[in-house]
């Protein structure tokens, strides 16, 4: 018997604006129950990404090459009907603003019943049941009620549980905690983690936020100007990167023994813009291991052994 | 939730009135608003005889006039609502479309809808009964089929906003199909601003029945409506001033608590917009 096929597998997707490569050879995998984070500055492609997995890009990305299976099925080729009646049952998505991503007119029960194509009265035992799930306080209230009425913590539960209820294999959760309270993040995070484990879902998190991905990550795909970096299991990429944007983004964080007088940590420069990207390194103008060979050629994603991958030419030396 | 001004209370009683008017009809009139009487005939309002006492007069028949008005709010109401009716349904639903597609159907609709009014509406509304001929279902028809490109602007302007929002992106994601992102999310959120253009429309519409029956192109006799009282009653104006100003009044009256409803129904809805 030939194991399950990953919950999502992306092959080399490549996404253009105009005539600029925003994501370029993109190649990742996440399996059942596994919760990989994809961590970036803004613009570096991962949002974008994960729109492209649900194939909902705005019109002026053009998909440019690569295939997405989800469970085994190459999404790419799908017909327009066929991808949408995937959506909320074969993966589904949650994003920042919940508050914002809540019908204002509909009720929170009305809305988690939308997900499974079944009227509130049909399917109240089981959005009751879920709202339980996502440790909603008195479920049985909260289905009557509107949006406006709930916390943004709460409406982010609501959301997750709109998008868990038709059991999808993938949910794709792009910085679903950015807009709440640090509290709040925690909890929402753990209640992530859990439902993954225990409904075997696989999750892709988007984020640019190093706390929540070692708070909730397995493997960590770190992207940089629309390429992969480095990839690998979380513990040991945050203990011992092998390139030199994650060593530097790791070095950047704040910690709770700097003192007011301690500078931040910054990478000089910034990211190139996606018209000028060139032919080598995406990073190398930033780079303090750049050489000659940097610019010249792009380095590809290598095997480092034990999960690792990094596109470096100089990996090793990192750290 | 608030309660309304009693002023407004005023004109919901107002507009009640000429509802319940229109539905009871039958029960409020005294007289058979068709009943003729020809020794009966141009007598002004409070005349009493032997046939009974006529306390708004009666016209160049002898028909009893307040009979006929009471029966003459069934005409400007239902034509108005039916109307507004048919014009909300086909504005909105272009509208929805026009925003939602975008692309060709938003080219089309939105060009038909600025060229539709750069028509001047009374005009287009008497050339075609011109050509269909008069009744009540051609003139809802007429009506409603020339006044749906406001809808078709505000929806559409609505529906370009909030389509752009993330619940929408998020129905998206969940699957909807199309047409229920349309009508199950976007439609009640744009159902506001529709609904004040409705009641504006509304009044307006009365406005066109009573002038269309005035041109002979509305409701026909001898069915009463108060454009034709008014036309038939202006060739006496000299002699019988009751036959033009009772159902004047009776318009203008039931227009202006359509108009004024409307007014703070806008500002109660949209705040910034407020007239003060």
């Amino acid at each position: 018997m030939t194991p399950a096929p990953p919950a999502l597998e992306i092959e080399e997707l490549s996404l253009s604006i105009a005539a600029a490569r925003v994501v370029d050879g993109v190649s990742l995998a996440v399996a059942a129950g596994e919760v990989v984070a994809m961590v970036g500055e803004s613009g570096c492609g991962k949002s974008l990404t994960a729109q492209a997995v649900m194939r909902l890009l705005p019109d002026a990305v053009r998909h440019q090459g690569g295939r997405i299976r989800v469970a085994g099925q190459d999404i790419t080729a799908l017909p327009d009907s066929a991808m949408r009646r995937l959506r909320g049952r074969a993966l589904s998505m949650i994003f920042q603003e919940p508050q914002a991503a809540l019908d204002p007119l509909a009720t929170v029960g009305a809305q988690i019943a939308e997900a499974l194509r079944l009227p509130l009265a049909r399917a109240r035992p089981a959005v009751r049941a879920m709202l339980e799930e996502v440790g909603l306080s008195d479920p049985e209230r909260r289905i009557d009620q509107y949006p406006f009425e709930l916390s943004g913590g709460m409406c982010q539960r609501v959301m997750i549980a709109c998008a868990l209820i038709a059991r999808p294999a993938l949910l794709l959760a792009d910085e679903p905690t950015t807009a709440l309270d640090v509290t709040i993040q925690a909890q929402i995070l753990a209640l992530l983690r859990r439902l993954a484990a225990e409904r075997g879902t696989a999750v892709l998190l988007i984020t640019h936020d190093m706390g929540v991905v070692a708070d909730i990550a397995d493997r960590v795909a770190v992207m940089y100007a629309g390429r992969i970096a480095e990839t690998g299991p979380v513990g040991a990429l945050f203990a011992a990167p092998r390139h030199p944007y994650t060593a530097l983004l790791l070095a950047a964080i704040p910690r709770l023994a700097d003192t007011p007088k301690s500078r931040l940590a910054v990478i000089e420069g910034r990211v190139p813009m996606p018209g000028a990207f060139g032919a080598g390194c995406r990073f190398a103008e930033r780079c303090p291991l750049a050489d000659a060979r940097c610019t010249a050629q792009a380095p590809p994603l290598r095997d480092l052994g034990g999960g690792r991958h990094s596109a470096c030419f100089h990996a090793e030396r990192v750290g | 939730m608030r309660r309304p001004p009693p002023a407004i209370l005023l004109l919901l009683a107002i507009l009640a009135g000429f509802v319940v008017m229109a539905l009871a009809a039958p029960l409020l009139a005294p007289y058979d608003p068709l009943h003729q009487s020809l020794l009966a005939r141009l007598r002004p309002p409070g005349t009493a005889l032997r046939a009974g006492r006529f306390l708004l007069g009666t016209d160049d028949l002898g028909r009893d006039l307040l009979s006929r008005l009471i029966f003459g709010a069934r005409a400007s109401l239902a034509v108005a609502a039916s109307s507004v009716a048919v014009s909300l349904a086909t504005g909105s639903l272009l509208g929805l479309l026009s925003g939602w597609r975008r692309g060709w159907s938003e080219i089309v609709i939105m060009r038909l809808v600025d060229s539709m009014l750069s028509i001047p509406a009374i005009l287009l509304a008497v050339l075609t009964v011109a050509v269909l001929g008069p009744g009540f279902v051609k003139l809802v028809l007429v009506l409603g089929l020339t006044r749906w490109p406001r809808y078709t602007r505000v929806a559409y302007a609505q529906t370009l906003q909030v389509a752009a929002l993330p619940y929408i992106r998020a129905a998206e994601m969940a699957g909807c199909r199309p047409w229920r992102i349309l009508l199950r999310h976007i439609l009640p959120n744009i159902a506001g601003p529709l609904l004040v253009v409705a009641t504006s429309e509304f009044g307006l519409m009365i406005l066109f029945e009573a002038g269309l029956s005035f041109l002979g192109l509305g409701i026909q006799p001898p069915t009463p409506s108060w454009g034709s009282i008014m036309s038939a009653g202006r060739d006496y104006v000299a002699r019988a001033w009751w036959l033009t100003v009772f159902p004047g009044a009776a318009l203008f009256l039931l227009v202006l608590s359509v108009n004024l409803l409307g007014d703070w129904l806008r500002d109660r809805l949209d705040p910034r917009s407020a007239t003060r």
